[in-house]
């Protein structure tokens, strides 16, 4: 006898085809009302976003290559998935990034070249999230980022910063992590938490298809999206390499949680055309006949396909490829300034309280280094 | 405040279940450390709106020590949070409350059980301000009902503060007594940083006076309890009850210990310590954890290297073994005893 075999589906939503055309899955009709509120000048901004996010990670990874950047993390493949959710959220809403989401942090109105110090090894953090529009750390340690957004989220509810009723004013919060992370142990306690206190809180996995080397099937037999049910809250799969879905989706889910509904999981479907970061190597684990699957559906030609379909100018897209180009030509300028902080980086803030043993251990090492002065001219 | 002011004050015994309307509490009173800690935590949740107790178990039931009885009465479901049972979970989300601007005191209901927030502690927690150049305060308290001599099954009988005092950016506080442990965790909770607060569970009934008018130290000072002269004796938690056992024994055979209270794990206050060596010559060192790189072993390093002029013996470790914490049966072999202080303080006067 055959062993039974199981298949797990879920649909996926989706409102623009790879092709270009604005044709909405059943799953997606409800909200086409979102996209279609939008101005022509939000639409654009969409294009331009993608767009310089894949000017930038050009930029880092050939720093990297110069031997600039310790690692670039490159988003190549999935700014619909980073800038429809991004551009979703409110001003007042918080955003818990993992490591890959720079455009999400620069439509946040954080300055890129903090992400480029980090990865160049001149700070550990290097920004304050209170003022770059509630977008907060980097975490490598993977999906430990989602239970800080969690713990957040019951902050919020404390403060009645959320569900008061009024959109403008009540926040909600978004946090990112990819397929790989999902089965950290983090990810489920974070979905446990978030369910039982229903916070409000949306949790936004970008499923690219990799975690490094190993396929998101290791992960998961079933999709992403089921998950949300397993701890008692929507889950909803979209296509994400489709912008429009992207933000509509996650707009809506924002909206869900900052009104008091709960929390809820979107999978966005999407893929890392590059490396997973610039020490990796995929060409050892992955067929050329998959890159160039996904190459057909890339995010950015098929949105600028409906954009042009819809009428936009050749000299809009000019315009922006050459702000693209130059985004990423300052960025490398200044990533290239970033120099060494002084020594004392090394012992200021580890405590927020005095503390005697870092105290004395930075006046010796200030000791021992100022010992050498006047050697060796 | 000291040992001897208290016995000259006015005392008055305390007893049963914690009062969700208790006034403020006033004056000295007996109380069990476990009282002592539920006192103190309810001070510091009516000085500051913004801390809020997190674990498994304390809401309804007080937790398994019952330390949080009457908390959930007094101060409601959004102050105390039974959460989830999940450690991780409860540390991860104590720090994006602290985000937040809250002040969570979380509890670890077992020493055994920490480990599954281990990497939320030591890889998220203790980094957080460092990581934010000092923007973000991580105001956690993290509380520990550590060690032995309770006969419990296995993970329930641990002391696992070493790793915790090896990671920079944490703070690790263990009290030993009802006073101390009313004002620690006061002083923890004020504490703008994440401490590590270790309770030895099994001085959790012992009672003892409360000065609730003056704590009398700062959180990370060690402190002589016992004076003496002939070999200065160290510990910390449940095992300085063990060293002031060791010490009356030692009397009666006519030797002089002096006792040091440790407090702090880290920062480790050093200057009574080396005052007492100084004096004493020797030094031994006590501790439950397992000795192989411990808060003993960075002691007696650094006694060494700041003292050594003064010592007459080589400081002296009496640890746990280096064995896993045995079946209870077992438990009064496995952990240092009065006996076992006495014998390490015989090497060191045989110098």
């Amino acid at each position: 006898m055959a062993a039974p075999s199981r298949e797990f589906t879920a649909p996926t939503l989706q409102l623009l085809t790879h092709e270009g055309e604005l044709r909405p899955s059943a799953e997606a009709e409800p909200y086409l009302p979102i996209i279609e509120a939008l101005p022509d000048a939000a639409l654009e901004q969409f294009y331009r976003d993608m767009a310089i996010s894949r000017r930038i990670d050009v930029m880092g990874a050939n720093l990297q290559r110069q031997g600039q950047l310790a690692l670039w993390v490159p988003s190549h493949g999935q700014e619909a998935a980073q800038v429809g959710s991004a551009r979703a959220a409110r001003p007042q809403d918080h955003i818990f990034p993992s490591y890959r989401e720079h455009v999400v942090g620069m439509i946040r109105g954080l300055d890129p070249v903090d992400i480029v110090k980090l990865l160049r090894g001149v700070t550990l953090g290097g920004w304050n999230p209170a003022e770059n529009g509630n977008f907060h750390l980097y975490t490598l340690v993977l999906a430990s980022q989602t239970l800080h957004a969690t713990g957040y989220a019951m902050g919020l509810q404390f403060d009645r910063a959320t569900a008061t009723g009024d959109p403008e004013t009540d926040a909600a919060v978004l946090v990112y992590y990819g397929d790989g992370s999902t089965s950290q142990g983090d990810a489920s306690e974070a979905l446990v938490f978030a369910s039982s206190y229903q916070t409000p809180q949306v949790f936004f996995v970008q499923n690219n298809q990799w975690a490094i080397s190993v396929p998101v099937s290791r992960q998961s037999r079933s999709p992403l999206s089921l998950r949300g049910g397993g701890f008692g809250m929507p889950g909803i799969r979209i296509d994400g390499n489709d912008v429009l879905a992207s933000y509509a989706v996650t707009r809506q889910a924002l909206e869900e949680a900052r009104s008091g509904v709960g929390p809820s999981l979107i999978e966005a479907v999407t893929y890392r055309m590059g490396a997973h970061t610039t020490a990796d190597d995929p060409t050892k684990y992955r067929t050329d006949d998959e890159v160039e699957y996904w190459t057909e559906r890339d995010p950015i030609t098929r949105y600028r396909a409906w954009l042009e379909a819809r009428g936009a100018s050749s000299a809009f897209f000019d315009e922006v490829d050459a702000e693209a180009a130059d985004v990423a030509a300052d960025l490398r300028r200044r990533a290239l300034d970033a120099t060494a902080p002084p020594r004392s980086a090394i012992f200021e803030h580890v405590y927020s309280d005095p503390h005697p043993v870092v105290e004395a251990q930075a006046a010796w090492l200030e000791a021992y280094e100022n010992s050498f002065e006047g050697e060796g001219q | 405040m000291s040992v001897e002011t208290v016995s000259t004050s006015a005392e008055t015994e305390t007893t049963g279940a914690a009062d969700a309307a208790a006034p403020a509490l006033r004056g000295v009173h007996t109380l069990s450390m476990a009282k002592a800690i539920t006192a103190g935590l309810r001070e510091a949740m009516r000085n500051d709106p913004k801390v809020l107790l997190m674990g498994e178990d304390i809401g309804r039931l007080g937790g398994v020590f019952r330390v949080t009885e009457g908390l959930l009465d007094e101060f409601g479901e959004q102050r105390v949070l039974d959460t989830p049972l999940a450690e991780s979970g409860i540390v991860g989300t104590a720090i994006g409350l602290a985000m937040r601007g809250y002040r969570p005191v979380v509890e670890i209901q077992f020493d055994g059980f920490i480990f599954p927030a281990f990497d939320q502690i030591t890889s998220q927690l203790s980094r957080l301000t460092l990581r934010h150049d000092g923007t973000l305060s991580m105001p956690v308290v993290i509380r520990v009902p550590y060690g032995g001599h309770i006969g419990s099954i296995e993970h329930h009988q641990e002391s696992p503060e070493a790793y915790f005092a090896h990671t920079p950016g944490l703070r690790v506080v263990a009290p030993s007594s009802p006073h101390d442990a009313y004002w620690m965790i006061q002083e923890a909770i004020a504490s703008n940083d994440p401490v590590l607060f270790f309770e030895p569970k099994s001085r959790y009934w012992g009672k003892g006076p409360v000065d609730h008018d003056h704590s009398g130290l700062p959180l990370h000072s060690s402190r002589v309890i016992r004076k003496g002269d002939d070999v200065t004796v160290v510990g910390h938690g449940a095992m300085v009850a063990t060293l002031l056992q060791a010490a009356d024994i030692a009397a009666e055979e006519g030797r002089s210990l002096e006792v040091v209270d440790l407090r702090s794990l880290s920062p480790i206050d050093y200057g009574p310590i080396l005052d007492s060596v100084q004096r004493t010559g020797r030094l031994v060192v006590a501790q439950e954890a397992y000795g192989f790189v411990s808060v003993g072993s960075e002691i007696a390093a650094t006694v060494a290297e700041r003292a050594f002029y003064s010592l007459e013996a080589p400081v002296l470790r009496v640890s746990s073994f280096d064995t896993p914490f045995p079946p209870a049966a077992l438990e009064t072999e496995y952990l240092p005893s009065a006996d076992r202080v006495l014998e390490a303080v015989d090497r060191s006067m045989a110098y």
